[in-house]
């Protein structure tokens, strides 16, 4: 048999989903996970879209950036409205189509959070993904309950926020579903296995996917993915499955649960303008905070 | 107006429904201040800059290296910053 060179799922499986000429701004981690999610489903998904930077970026009417089915619904409504669609599905025996809620850390954090909370007790089958771009930047980046400590926001102009980042993963664990992940945009295979292990399980799998804004955390657009990793190469943001009771720490992550093989805190917060005014008593908060987290993981490992 | 029937078409007929289309918001390449120019010869052909470029407007192929859709690549920079080998440049638009 002739050899044929393998072609990967990224970027191959990745192409013509997303198209060319959205309305995102220039390095926007929206359309770059977009194409991870195409790469798994192709056009088979319907994604559930509350009011937030992804119901512009996709285009107004009559046009539509993304060659798959999505539905807009009113800002609290996203993982009621795919409740229902996929036991419509289930009712009319498809199986091959994902139900997605595609929402935003206000969406989801704050105010979704009431109709994620029923979807994931009636443990509906579908795939709830949070991009946490840590503000509300739709409307003109307000502090949410997922922007860290210490962030600029238009509504934390002058100390930035006083109160930590909500964590919405750990609120999912305790409603005991099935599947729970965070992710990373700069980290696409990652996102990608997860994604099919969440496509294989029936019943409410969430994700919490990390997604710097470089409008909103005022850093330049060529950052986007550097950023992203940083988070996690400082070991502020940790990838991990919860299944079977258990943190599933992930590959990327690994590394870090050392702290001496991570990388300065003040590495990440340096290239984004929205932590310009941190002190360095600030930056201690972060570290401790950051601590906090990985006690957490190490004792539910 | 008196004895005439105002007639509203049924909604059914017009439900507003978006579909697919590239350019929804016109020919993104117009917002570039730079571009990303490709050295074939410094690319190893890792996908990296296709996998990331949140337009999906490269293509990495093994026999040709990678080629971008300039109609709408937005200038980002992405790809220039994942690339391994520095074979992407920013250069300033005139
Ligand atoms: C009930 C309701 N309240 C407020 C709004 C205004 N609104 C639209 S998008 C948005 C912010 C969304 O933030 P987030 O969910 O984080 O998504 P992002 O824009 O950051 O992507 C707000 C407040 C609305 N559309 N509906
Ligand atoms: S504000 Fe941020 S998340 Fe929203 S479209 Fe622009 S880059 Fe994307
Ligand atoms: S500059 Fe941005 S939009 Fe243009 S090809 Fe590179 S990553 Fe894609
Ligand atoms: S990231 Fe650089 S080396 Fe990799 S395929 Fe693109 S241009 Fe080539
Ligand atoms: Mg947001």
């Amino acid at each position: 048999m002739a050899q044929t060179r393998p072609k990967p799922p990224l970027p191959y499986r990745m192409r013509d989903i997303v198209l060319p000429g959205d309305a995102a701004c220039p390095g926007c981690p929206i359309p770059m996970a977009w194409k991870v999610l195409a790469a798994v489903f192709r056009d088979k998904m319907i994604l559930v879209i509350p009011a937030c930077c992804s119901s512009v970026v996709v285009g107004a009417y009559p046009g539509n950036s993304i060659k798959a089915s999505v539905v807009h619904v009113a800002f609290a409504s996203a993982a009621a409205v795919a409740s229902g669609i996929a036991e419509a599905l289930k009712k009319r025996g498809v199986n091959d189509v994902q139900v997605i809620a595609w929402a935003g850390d206000g969406g989801t954090a704050d105010i979704g959070m009431a109709s994620l909370s029923g979807a994931a007790e009636r443990n509906h089958d579908m795939i709830y993904i949070m991009y946490d771009n840590e503000a509300y930047m739709n409307t003109g980046i307000q502090r949410s309950s997922s922007t860290p400590f210490g962030a600029w926001t238009t509504t934390t102009p002058i100390i930035g926020k006083t109160e930590h980042k909500k964590d919405v993963a750990r609120i999912m664990i305790a409603h005991g579903v099935p599947y729970v992940a965070t992710a990373s945009i700069a980290y696409p295979h990652d996102f990608y296995a997860k994604l099919q292990k969440a496509r294989r399980i029936r019943g409410f799998k969430f994700i919490h996917l990390h997604a710097p804004c470089p409008t909103g955390w005022r850093f330049d657009p060529k950052y986007t993915v550097e950023i992203a990793k940083l988070a996690v190469e400082t070991g502020l943001w940790i990838l991990y499955e919860y299944y079977d009771g258990k943190i599933h720490l992930s590959g990327p992550s690994r590394p870090y649960m050392d702290p001496a093989k991570r990388k300065p805190v003040e590495e990440y917060l340096k290239l984004q303008g929205r932590f310009k005014k941190m002190t360095p008593e600030k930056i201690e908060e972060i570290k401790k905070y950051a601590e906090m987290y990985w006690d957490w993981i190490k004792r539910h490992m | 107006m008196a004895g005439q029937d105002l007639i509203i078409e049924p909604i059914k007929y017009r439900v507003p429904l978006s579909r697919p289309e590239k350019g929804v918001a016109g020919k993104t390449g117009f917002w570039r201040t730079e571009k990303p120019v490709v050295d074939k010869e410094k690319c190893v052909k890792c996908w990296l800059c296709e996998i990331y470029c949140p337009v999906d407007v490269i293509r990495v192929e093994p026999e040709t290296g990678p080629t971008i859709d300039y109609d709408y690549c937005k200038g980002c920079g992405v790809c220039s910053n994942v690339c391994p080998s520095g074979a992407i440049t920013m250069v300033p638009e005139e």
